[in-house]
């Protein structure tokens, strides 16, 4: 694993961006800056600008702890401490992390927040962990309700129920905080901002409609939503970067490349999937090896809708301000109900010429699994493609066993051979 | 003739299955993987070859009328002296091995010279072993490593206490002999020990030699000719076949039981260190498939390690909880709590055979949520790997397919153990011959 990795400019680009934020946020005894903690799905990014204070997601936090094999021992820290082996490993690494001294990535202590944003209230352990943050910062902590769309529409009711929040607790909380006054023309420019990196976002998701796909939507797709959907949504930088993934991405097409990967380009595009899931984060190269090796690329995937539903449509609107930032959280993957999830994967099977559907149902995530099995077995009804099933975790690399991952990703890529070679023969 | 081969390579054990051009099973052949896939996979390929020659045998037998009737007898005769052979062979390579162990151990500081002892264990093992391959006699294990271990146990620890040494440095020997004897390539000259053995079955009938000589000398003579092979199962990833050579066990699995019972839609599959449920098509085109995660709670290995727990025999088991009359419920298949499941039970009070009977249940429990995963039980079932062999765990699949699924028809081969080798075979047999997979 220690070839060199190969890098264009685009992750470049975002590693430097990355690295200013830690920097910014363990340097706030200078800057003199806010800290809001929030959540990747719901993240309030540009209403936060408003405000001058600084995104920290403790989320992203526990994802590169995990990919920088730290995570194990934060666990297990958590775990001394009396958290259980079935609790959210999110919440734990991040629990680790605080009782390890806060350090952030880069090396140094991070700020203690001075305020919980809970931006998410689809997952109830976001609750929990927002209140055991609370019990250990003692800081403000506004808990935004989204209610979740059971029957799969947003309605006015709900969007209102958001706005209010919005405008009676969650602006207020923030300006009493930071100090700033509420600028709603700044905000505006903020969602102008979004919505011009938002299209062109989607425009390098869609590009995997090609028949040998530029891109990998899920391992590569993990890495362009990362501006979007953490501390750079609104931002200049996040335009910017944008652009210029995009035109890296027209640049493959145009040289009928393959996905990018850790050891350079994809040579052959075997087999075309669809996955559902969060990826394992501890284990992240060699899992995406083992698709890369058997030629296997990820055309469309759900877990890069989790900040955020994009492709169907969504973009933050600078005329309609909170009420888009309410959809927006309102929209967030997770908080759509499984008949809508069946539904988007059955698309993206159909639009993106998808060989079957593969989820990774994560140990620790009940927000994400609870019902993956029947989605599973709907989408196979309705598409008639095989799909399969692995279990791994997020970040706690007890729950990623190699050989069995590996031994259920070969059983179907040579399921979907089998049933090409039965299809062609008839 | 050409032939086609499939190697099963499990946790606990390897097979190997051979097949002719027309997918017909000639031979098949069984070890166990001892941490070692590339011996375990050379000794699995030996045994199906000799498996395949007592074939040949009795297709060249079953031309001579005179022999009509007895052919069985005489095969059965014939492969009983060929692996006396065989095992003798590989006794006294324990034994050289052994002695230079213990020479070893006194050149770096054992102290006392241990030959006198080891002499006088082998000749005992020597005699008491040959017994195991007297007609009729039964055998615990097929594996040299059980046979010849739990012996060399047995009389060590006499020779141990009449000659004033220890055991522990006996057994030292042992351990550190057997490993180098398992691992050493299989032996040669299987044609000779096979006429040896001809000879010793001539001498006890009034057969005429020439009639059964001829006829055995020229199935000896017949070349078989390894077209093809897959590999299969855990350890497919050590074998030094390009990869278009190795195939998912799931689907060789899927195709073994097609091949064994064609209107199977259900496999079931209970190994080492994991289960599978799979779903099969009408051509043994795998449609849907679930196994276990990382954790091999109630498969195979967790009754390894009940035995181990009761100081009993893997095999032991299933008759042991045949005799339970009283169902006692066991919540945790967890491996790790396994031992303290049961001792807690033993606490309690609860009968042995009460308790592994529910151990049993409790696997046979979490097969069928993992079948239930993977779309249910539709017409034939089959159910294969290591443990369809228990007849504890399979009464108790019986009882659970009818109570959620109905009067299912449940197939069950004493054979089983070699599905996903003959699937594998099969599929050596399609890519070897360039037929269509289907």
């Amino acid at each position: 694993m220690n070839t060199e990795v190969i890098k264009e400019s685009s992750m470049l680009m975002q590693k430097e961006m990355i690295a200013r934020n830690y920097d910014a946020l363990t340097s706030t005894q200078e800057n003199g800056r806010k800290v809001a903690s929030t959540f990747v799905p719901g993240n309030l990014n540009e209403l936060i600008m408003c405000f001058d204070m600084l995104n920290n997601l403790p989320e992203i936090n526990a994802i590169q702890n995990g990919m920088r094999k730290k995570s194990g021992a934060m666990i297990m820290d958590a775990e001394r401490h009396g958290h259980s082996e079935d609790v959210c490993t999110y919440v734990k690494a991040d629990i680790g992390q605080m009782s390890k001294g806060n350090i952030a990535p880069n090396g140094k202590p991070m700020p203690p927040p001075d305020l919980l944003l809970l931006s998410y209230t689809g997952c109830f352990t976001f609750m929990k962990w927002f209140e055991l943050l609370r019990h250990e910062y003692g800081c403000e902590t506004v808990m935004l309700q989204v209610p979740y769309t059971g029957d799969g529409i947003i309605t006015d009711n709900m969007r209102d129920y958001v706005v209010k929040q919005l405008k009676e607790e969650v602006i207020p909380a923030m300006e009493r905080i930071s100090g700033v006054k509420f600028d709603i023309d700044r905000l505006r420019e903020n969602l102008r901002r979004s919505a011009a990196a938002e299209d062109n976002l989607v425009w390098v998701l869609e590009s995997a409609k090609n028949v040998r796909s530029p891109i990998d939507a899920y391992f590569g797709g993990v890495y362009y939503i990362g501006p979007i959907f953490t501390a750079f949504r609104g931002t200049q930088e996040a335009v910017d970067y944008y652009r210029v993934l995009r035109g890296e991405i027209e640049q493959r097409i145009e040289q009928n490349l393959g996905p990018i990967t850790p050891e350079g380009d994809m040579p052959e595009e075997k087999y075309r999937l669809v996955v559902e899931g969060p990826p394992n984060w501890t284990h992240f190269r060699e899992f995406w090896k083992m698709f890369y090796e058997e030629g296997a690329v990820v055309v469309s995937s759900t877990y890069t809708k989790v900040g955020g539903v994009y492709d169907l449509g969504f973009r933050h609107d600078p005329e309609r301000p909170l009420e888009s930032l309410a959809e927006y959280c309102l929209g967030c993957y997770t908080n759509r109900n499984l008949p809508n999830r069946v539904e988007m994967l059955t698309d993206y099977i159909e639009d993106f010429q998808a060989d079957g559907l593969l989820i990774n149902s994560i140990k620790s995530c009940n927000s994400f699994s609870a019902g993956q099995l029947m989605m599973m077995q709907e989408v196979e009804k309705r598409t008639g493609k095989p799909a399969a099933f692995i279990e791994t975790d997020l970040v706690d690399p007890r729950y990623f066993s190699a050989a069995n991952v590996k031994n259920r990703l070969e059983s179907y890529f040579q399921m979907i051979e089998q049933k090409r070679s039965q299809s062609s023969a008839a | 003739m050409k032939c086609f081969i499939g190697i099963d390579l499990g946790s606990t054990t390897t097979k190997a299955v051979i097949v002719d051009e027309d997918g017909q099973a000639l031979g098949h052949g069984i070890t166990n993987s001892r941490s070692n896939y590339d011996t375990a996979s050379r000794v699995a390929q030996m045994e199906a070859s000799i498996s395949t020659r007592l074939t040949l045998f009795r297709q060249r037998l079953d031309a001579i009328p005179e022999l009509k009737g007895k052919i069985t007898g005489l095969l059965d005769d014939l492969e009983r002296y060929f692996r006396l052979e065989l095992f003798l062979e590989q006794l006294d390579d324990l034994h050289q091995t052994c002695l230079k162990s213990a020479r070893d151990l006194s050149i770096f500081g054992g102290g006392a010279d241990l030959s006198e002892a080891l002499e006088e264990i082998f000749q005992q093992l020597n005699k008491t072993l040959e017994s195991l391959f007297a007609p009729g006699a039964a055998r615990k294990s097929d594996f040299f490593r059980d046979l010849a271990g739990s012996a060399y146990m047995h009389v060590g620890e006499e020779v141990a206490t009449q000659m004033g040494l220890s055991f522990e440095t006996l057994l030292n020997i042992y351990d550190k002999s057997i490993i180098e004897v398992e691992n050493r390539p299989p032996a040669h000259n299987l044609d000779e020990k096979f006429m040896n053995a001809l000879d010793r079955v001539l001498k006890q009938t009034d057969i005429s030699g020439d009639l059964m000589r001829k006829p055995i000398q020229s199935a000896l003579e017949e070349e078989i000719e390894a077209c093809y092979i897959v590999g299969t199962g855990y350890g497919r990833v050590r074998l030094p076949f390009p990869k278009e050579h190795i195939r998912s066990e799931i689907l060789c699995h899927g195709l073994g039981a097609h091949l064994m019972y064609p209107n199977t839609r259900t496999v079931l599959d209970i190994g080492g260190q994991d289960t599978k449920g799979i779903q099969v098509d009408e051509s043994g085109i795998v449609a849907n498939f679930q196994m276990n995660d990382r954790c091999a709670a109630g498969c195979g290995r967790y009754l390894g390690y009940i035995a181990d727990e009761m100081n009993m025999g893997l095999h032991e088991l299933g008759p042991m909880a045949m005799k339970s009359t009283r169902s006692v419920r066991i919540n945790s298949t967890c491996t790790v709590f396994a031992g303290a499941e049961l001792r807690d039970r033993l606490a309690l009070g609860e009968k042995r055979e009460d308790i592994v009977a529910g151990l049993h249940r409790a696997i046979i429990l979490r097969a069928m949520s993992i079948i239930s995963r993977s779309g249910g039980v539709s017409n034939e079932f089959t159910f294969t790997g290591g443990v369809a062999k228990n007849e504890a765990a399979v009464k108790e699949l019986r009882k659970l397919v009818v109570e959620n699924y109905g009067d299912v028809k449940i197939n069950i081969d004493p054979e089983s153990i070699y599905t996903g080798a003959l699937g594998a075979a099969e599929f050596a047999r399609r890519s070897g011959t360039g037929s269509k997979v289907h």
